[in-house]
């Protein structure tokens, strides 16, 4: 009878499913802005190394840091990457699952903020993007009393802004009476963290209010996917828009958009490389050191991305846009492999 | 014989009728007015549905010029000549055939970047020299390895053609404004005088993309093709085939036939259409929970995802197998057990083969919704940088739509018409998987 067949094959693929299965390639997580980095050093180690060419999976450095630090076994991945440190609490999930691993520094980038090319360039300081997307401020910003009672955010165009910077004591920047429009990645995007760690509470600071990384949620901070792509488009679309992203994707679109000025630095390679643009950061990627050893080929392709080659100012990572370390902090990140 | 109607009687001596009082003129005019009227409202619904379908095959021409336009010069690729001289000793064996670890050690890249730079012999100093090798493919060495390697007889020709990079593929395809300044420009000035330079020579070609369909995803567009992805798309839809139909067909069989009517039966058949409508991604949880957190079945595999998919078709392969059973007369079934059938004899052999093409046409519409989905495959790894085809259905795998949706958000300008190219490949799967099922409906729909 013909259902026996439909049987059979129902029970050869539960039966599939009961394998325990040994994996022969690398499985790599973790941050969208490390993934384009990521990727191409996957292809070009499984074209010369003569190893399966590593998996790579963009599920932004949260979701990453989750999934990394699940467990040991082949089931979990290898690799996570990551646009900012490692959390105390994901450490601690870490430790938890019995997760070992090594840090290594891939390279710096820098955060964008951008608009269209068809757009004024903006010249700014931290304190307007954070005031601008901050979630609360003294009397929403309408005040120039720094002790006035914090309130959901109430500046819609970047002059009031302005203005509200310059009443606290911030510098002025001549920014124009255009309503307030910004693209920000998800909460699970380490990009998002950065973007609250090195613009909104230090921009806050400085100007003597209240740290916070809580961005407003009036619809003039728009919360997009992990999908930099789509920003650009939409920053082309609406030159009175702004969004944030990682340097890689500016330098692709230079054609496209442009990047913002802040703190009176512009957002370029040497910039980023010196720590002068306040919106640099370190990229990071994360090691299982219980899999080295176990999945063939870990140590030869970390032994590959922080190769000189790859990482360099020669090497392949440079054109994508990645910002090379110094060759001390190079010679550093070797040196936590070989320990191990 | 005729009989007097009472309620007519009735109708006259109590209700006064206006029309009758009238003359026929005005009785005429009334008429012509309330018909004026409805045919009005008729012409106005007519307008409106029409109005509909127009904006909406406005809004689908739209949409298809837009792939099209975008996506059509994804089919050339750009080629330039070099010539080049393999040096033999470092790649061939003692035996003289290629020794695949002095060739995997071997320098390709190099090989063909110097031999490019070879035909400028003008340019001098590094930053030039960087910029002259950007005008080639970065797995143009890689490309050239795998040529020779499988036809070693290649290694005695003195010119090949390799790929340009994507950069340079863009600027011939006009999709890099030479107008703006150059700073803005992913081309330089000095690489528009040298790729000038080429074209005078006739060393530059356009030639058909094979690498779309042959390759799977890679980081340089111009290697970057959609075989990975076709072929994850046929071993996730197999697996889902294998396990939804069935257990479909088994469902629906034992629901209209067998379940004993009562709350329990009420209460499957309602939890059956509401899985219908159930938000793909939450099936994707539910596979990172039970298949991968539970099963420990690997990451990224397609028979992972056949299965996520199986369940999320399920529903809608069983109510269409239940619609198709029930519209076959009961009077088969009668007859059947009439004439001494058992049950499953008269569900298995009577009904389920004359139910068949509807039963076919719910599967392969579900099955077409399970190939155009990529929510449930983000939750269980299988949105991923993939560079392998896939051999088996443990191996990692994408789909064609999870392609897409990689090249889309890819930085680089040239994955843009690739992922165009890449729409109008799924979307032809769709339309003939649906062209499919009208056709097993047409041919084998038995009216009754």
């Amino acid at each position: 009878m013909r259902f026996s067949y439909f049987i059979a094959g129902l029970a050869l693929s539960s039966s599939l499913a009961g394998l325990a299965h040994a994996r022969d390639q690398i499985s790599i997580v973790g941050s969208s802005t490390v993934y384009p980095f990521a990727t191409i050093v996957a292809e070009k180690f499984g074209q010369t190394s003569g190893f399966k060419t590593p998996v790579v999976e963009s599920t932004g450095t949260g979701g990453g840091m989750k999934l990394f630090c699940g467990g040991i076994g082949v089931q979990y991945p290898d690799i996570t990457n990551a646009s900012r440190a490692i959390k105390p609490k994901e450490a601690d999930n870490c430790a938890a699952n019995g997760v070992e691993f090594i840090e290594i520094i891939a390279g710096n980038d820098g955060l964008a903020f951008s608009n269209s090319l068809e757009a004024e360039a903006l010249n700014l300081s931290v304190s307007h993007i954070a005031t601008a997307l901050a979630a609360e401020l003294p009397a929403g910003g309408m005040t120039n009393n720094k002790d006035a009672e914090y309130q959901p955010n109430a500046l819609t165009t970047w002059a009031e802004v302005d203005q509200f910077v310059t009443a606290m004591g911030g510098s002025k920047a001549n920014l124009p009476a255009k309503p307030i429009s910004i693209m920000v990645p998800p909460p699970t995007s380490g990009t998002r963290d950065a973007l609250g760690a090195l613009f909104v509470e230090p921009g806050l600071e400085v100007i003597g209010l209240q740290a916070s990384e809580e961005l407003r949620e009036d619809g003039r901070v728009i919360e997009m996917g992990e999908n930099d792509s789509l920003i650009i488009e939409k920053l082309v679309a609406d030159p009175s828009m702004f969004g944030v992203f990682g340097y890689s994707f500016l330098e692709q679109n230079r054609d496209k958009v442009q990047a913002s000025v802040v703190n009176g630095v512009e957002l370029n390679f040497e910039n980023i490389a010196s720590y002068d643009y306040p919106g640099a950061r370190p990229l990071f990627f994360y090691i299982k050191s219980a899999h080295i050893g176990v999945i063939p080929g870990m140590k030869d392709f970390i032994e590959e991305f922080v190769s000189e080659k790859a990482m360099g100012l020669d090497g392949y990572l440079f054109p994508a846009g990645l910002v090379p370390l110094t060759d001390e902090e190079t010679a550093s990140q070797i040196a936590k492999i070989s320990d191990n | 014989m005729s009989w007097p109607c009472p309620y007519l009687g009735v109708q006259e001596a109590v209700i006064s009728n206006p029309i009758k009082d009238m003359s026929a003129d005005e009785r005429l005019h009334l008429i012509s007015v309330s018909l004026n009227k409805r045919h009005r409202k008729e012409k106005q619904l007519k307008l409106a549905g029409l109005a509909a379908i127009t904006l909406a095959i406005g809004f689908l021409v739209v949409l298809m010029t837009n792939i099209f336009s975008n996506g059509y010069t994804a089919l050339l690729q750009s080629e330039v000549r070099i010539d080049i001289n393999v040096p033999k000793a470092e790649i061939l064996g003692a035996d003289g055939a290629i020794d695949i670890q002095k060739s995997q050690a071997f320098n390709w890249n190099g090989l063909v970047k110097k031999s490019f730079r070879a035909g400028f012999p003008d340019v001098k100093g590094m930053s030039d020299r960087r910029m002259l090798n950007d005008l080639v493919s970065e797995n143009a060495g890689y490309e050239l390895r795998q040529a020779i390697e499988k036809d070693p007889s290649l290694i005695d020709q003195s010119s090949f053609w390799v790929k340009t990079s994507d950069d340079v593929d863009m600027l011939l395809k006009g999709r890099i404004k030479t107008t703006l300044p150059e700073k803005l420009r992913r081309i330089k000035d000095s690489q528009l005088v040298w790729i000038n330079q080429l074209e005078q020579k006739n060393d530059l070609r356009k030639v058909f993309n094979t690498a779309f369909f042959t390759n799977a995803d890679s980081r340089e567009p111009e290697s970057a093709g959609i075989l990975g992805a076709i072929v994850g798309s046929a071993m996730v839809l197999m697996i889902t085939i294998i396990i939804a139909l069935p257990l479909a067909v088994m469902a629906a069989i034992y629901l209209e036939y067998f379940a004993p009517p009562g709350r329990l039966t009420d209460f499957i058949e309602v939890n059956i259409n509401n899985l219908a409508s159930v938000p793909s991604i939450v099936f994707g949880l539910l596979g990172l929970a039970i298949f991968l957190g539970f099963f420990n079945m690997p990451r990224s595999a397609p028979l992972v995802g056949g299965m996520v998919l199986a369940l999320m078709t399920l529903p809608t392969i069983i109510i269409a197998t239940r619609a198709s059973i029930r519209a076959v007369p009961t009077s088969i079934r009668d007859a059947a057990l009439g004439v001494g059938a058992s049950r499953m004899q008269a569900a298995l052999d009577h009904v389920l083969p004359l139910a068949a093409p509807g039963i076919l046409t719910g599967t392969i519409i579900g099955i077409a919704q399970a190939l155009g989905e990529t929510a449930p495959l983000i939750m269980i790894g299988m949105v991923a940088f993939i560079v392998d085809v896939p051999t088996s259905v443990t191996d990692p795998a994408t789909a064609l739509p999870v392609q897409i949706f990689i090249w889309s958000d890819s930085a680089e300008r040239a994955f843009y018409e690739r992922s165009s190219l890449a729409i109008m490949v799924l979307l032809i799967f769709l339309i003939s998987m649906n062209l499919l099922a009208v056709f097993l409906r047409k041919r084998f729909e038995k009216r009754w």
